[in-house]
């Protein structure tokens, strides 16, 4: 039976709070709603208002509370309902959830997870579509993964859940409706590690969260030009999984990294930096970016033209032919 | 609860006159017993002679800086005084003296301060939370953990202290209103000092009492006298008591000033006057407590005398323990930023290790 990414988080949030007491889910809207995207769906029926509850309209308030409750023993997992409403906590996550361990000497920890539905490609108005990655990873003290599956999302969710650090979930809400078959049996953490989703000789995209899919897609279309691409789902955002992501560019002595966000300062060039000084010798060409435009995330109507896409990232990869070696390999 | 059972006093709540006299009305509060008042006294005194030690210890560079709380002791001392072991303590950057109340130690408390690290004490054994420093952001994490005190079914409080711009930040109404739609047993008390750094009250709120604040979230409100420290205790273990019933939470105002600048880094005589400091130093908390105490018979200058040689030993405590400098291992800077290091920690580490050792 194929399973949303949607229902995967649900499912992951339900066997945590099963398996867990100290497991509490809340935020706005997550109770009788079930979450403005039904990620919570049914939980404080099943569950009762203990365990899922709706609390007053205000982010800062959500984690704050959280911390406190983090503090008194529990494991809150808050929703944030959109990228850009998360700003308001954006002190309490950086001052104290990523902090707290570190400024206590290891005496307080603060197991929580912050889910927060990001990117856009869904036509949303503005506020709603923000890729806000590169805030959290810059900061220390936070763990921020995304998946790019339904499969990952329930790992992922389940792994966060359990980590005792505190975890920023990014949830592309694009993907929300995408499904597949999903094993909900635990497989052992998932977490910290990038995955190679497709094997290839010739150049290795690098993507997270909503930019998996359209990796894939690429990787299937550059067949035609005769391009063997590998894709790397990062997963992990921070910490970042170098040993998957140089060992796939080294064989392929390309690489490509795209994302959503805009390029200047983004995550990418995390990345580009990090790759770049470890497959120097093994490059044959820059690393380049595909990320979305240095503008504030557009009106849905203009959504298309910042949103990386398969021809873009094509064009790019068409770009790699930068030394005397070619892309296509052995030819 | 009505309207009318949230609201505050009209007047702030006061137990004595400035002179130290005993006034008539309490607003309904019950004096505390003789030993704890004595024991305020006491706990006064030294929190008075600590924070002259602090304050002179930046002067020879051996704490970075301290904001001191001189004038504030009903309120510092008041608020270790009203918790028992298992509740909770969230103070800010200027609650050193509550600290020392609370029983921690010189060495604990001046931690921060000092630059040693960020936390001199562990929370989770002190139940006191790490001093905070941005504004605010402690009163959601005092009513969150109450919530959480209160659905383990654990008869505890949670009590933050907070100054008078804290109550402009977006955290403090946020705390607000967390605390009382969930019934978290928190009790938040600011410290109305009249000053933000050099913002006098009157550019900071429109407010006629920052009490009322707690109305609109539907918070039982009080103010009080914060210079009166009978006062202050009185309407503090009243507050603590509602919290811990499971009445809801509450705010207390209390009125006071702060004698010295923010900091030592800080001059005061650019934003307020001499006349004001001097008015505001005759309401001295210690004085007033001591005259009351001593007209009642409770307090004996033999027993003033022995508080002030305990305040004097202290503080050459607080200086022995300054003056001792504790080696710092800088490998501990990558310790406990997350339960497992991250390989680009390791890495780091690794770096730093061979730096060093070069």
């Amino acid at each position: 039976m194929t399973t949303t990414m949607a229902q995967a988080l649900n499912a992951a949030l339900r066997d945590a709070l099963k398996d867990d007491d100290r497991v509490l889910v809340f935020g706005e809207d997550v109770g009788a709603l079930g979450g403005v995207f039904r990620v919570t769906d049914g939980i404080t029926a099943d569950f009762g208002e203990s365990r899922c509850f709706d609390t007053p309209l205000a982010e800062a308030g959500i984690v704050g509370f959280a911390v406190g409750m983090a503090m008194g023993g529990f494991r809150p997992v808050v929703e944030m309902q959109f990228d850009a409403f998360a700003y308001p906590a954006f002190e309490q996550i950086t001052s104290h959830v990523a902090k707290l361990r570190n400024r206590t000497r290891g005496a307080l920890s603060l197991p929580m997870v912050i889910r927060i539905p990001y990117a856009g490609g869904i036509g949303g108005v503005e506020h709603h579509c923000d890729s806000s990655e590169a805030y959290y990873t810059h900061t220390p003290g936070l763990r921020v993964v995304t998946p790019g599956t339904a499969q990952d999302a329930y790992d992922l969710l389940r792994d966060a859940i359990e980590s005792p650090d505190p975890v920023v979930f990014l949830e592309p809400k694009a993907r929300y409706w995408s499904g597949e078959e999903v094993s909900f049996a635990r497989k052992g953490p998932a977490m910290d590690k990038a995955v190679v989703r497709r094997e290839g000789k010739d150049v290795t995209l690098i993507a997270y969260g909503p930019m998996v899919a359209t990796a894939l897609e690429t990787a299937e279309a550059a067949k035609d030009e005769g391009w063997d691409v590998e894709v790397v789902d990062l997963r992990s955002l921070s910490p970042f999984d170098d040993e998957t992501v140089t060992a796939s560019v080294r064989r392929t002595g390309r690489a490509v990294v795209v994302h959503e966000a805009a390029g200047f300062g983004g995550y990418g060039a995390e990345v580009v930096a990090r790759v770049t000084e470890q497959c120097f010798h093994q490059l044959h060409a820059p690393v380049l970016r595909v990320t979305g435009l240095d503008i504030p995330y557009p009106a849905p109507k203009l959504e298309r033209h910042t949103l990386p896409d398969v021809d873009r990232i094509l064009d790019t990869i068409a770009r790699l032919q930068w030394a005397d070696t070619p892309v296509v390999a052995g030819a | 609860m009505s309207v009318e059972a949230l609201l505050p006093s009209a007047t702030p709540v006061r137990f004595l006159a400035e002179d130290g006299t005993p006034v008539d009305r309490h607003h309904g509060y019950v004096e505390p017993a003789e030993d704890r008042l004595k024991e305020a006294y006491r706990l006064m005194v030294l929190g008075r002679r600590f924070d002259v030690q602090a304050t002179a210890l930046t002067k020879q560079g051996r704490l970075a800086v301290y904001p001191s709380s001189a004038g504030q002791e009903a309120c510092q001392v008041a608020a270790a005084l009203t918790l028992g072991e298992p509740d909770w303590l969230f103070p800010t950057y200027r609650d050193s003296v509550a600290l020392i109340a609370r029983g921690l130690k010189p060495g604990e408390v001046l931690t921060l301060l000092r630059g040693d690290a960020h936390c001199g004490y562990d929370p989770a054994e002190t139940r006191v939370a790490p001093q905070c420093t941005p504004l605010a952001t402690q009163t959601l994490h005092a009513a969150g953990l109450a919530h959480a005190m209160q659905r383990r079914g654990e008869d505890a409080v949670a009590l933050a202290l907070i100054g008078d711009g804290a109550t402009s930040e977006g955290d403090f109404h946020e705390a607000l209103n967390f605390a009382a739609v969930f019934k978290a047993p928190a009790v938040f008390f600011v410290q109305n000092n009249r000053y933000a750094i050099s913002v006098p009250f009157e550019k900071q709120s429109a407010a006629a009492a920052l009490a009322y604040k707690g109305v609109g979230y539907g918070m039982r409100s009080e103010q009080v006298d914060g210079n009166d420290a009978v006062a202050v205790l009185a309407v503090l273990d009243d507050a603590v008591k509602h919290a811990r019933e499971g009445r809801g939470p509450v705010l207390v105002e209390a009125h006071t000033y702060r004698i010295d600048a923010h900091t030592n880094a800080d001059d005061a005589t650019r934003y307020r006057e001499a006349e004001e400091v001097a008015k505001w130093r005759e309401a001295d908390p210690l004085q007033r407590l001591e005259t009351y105490l001593k007209s009642r018979n409770t307090l004996r200058d033999t027993e003033i005398e022995q508080f002030q040689a305990d305040a004097e030993a202290f503080a050459q405590t607080v200086r022995d323990t300054l003056n001792a400098e504790p080696e710092l291992d800088p490998m501990s800077l990558f310790d406990h930023v997350y339960a497992e290091p991250t390989r680009q920690l390791e890495a780091q580490r690794a770096a730093l290790k061979a730096e060093l050792e070069a």
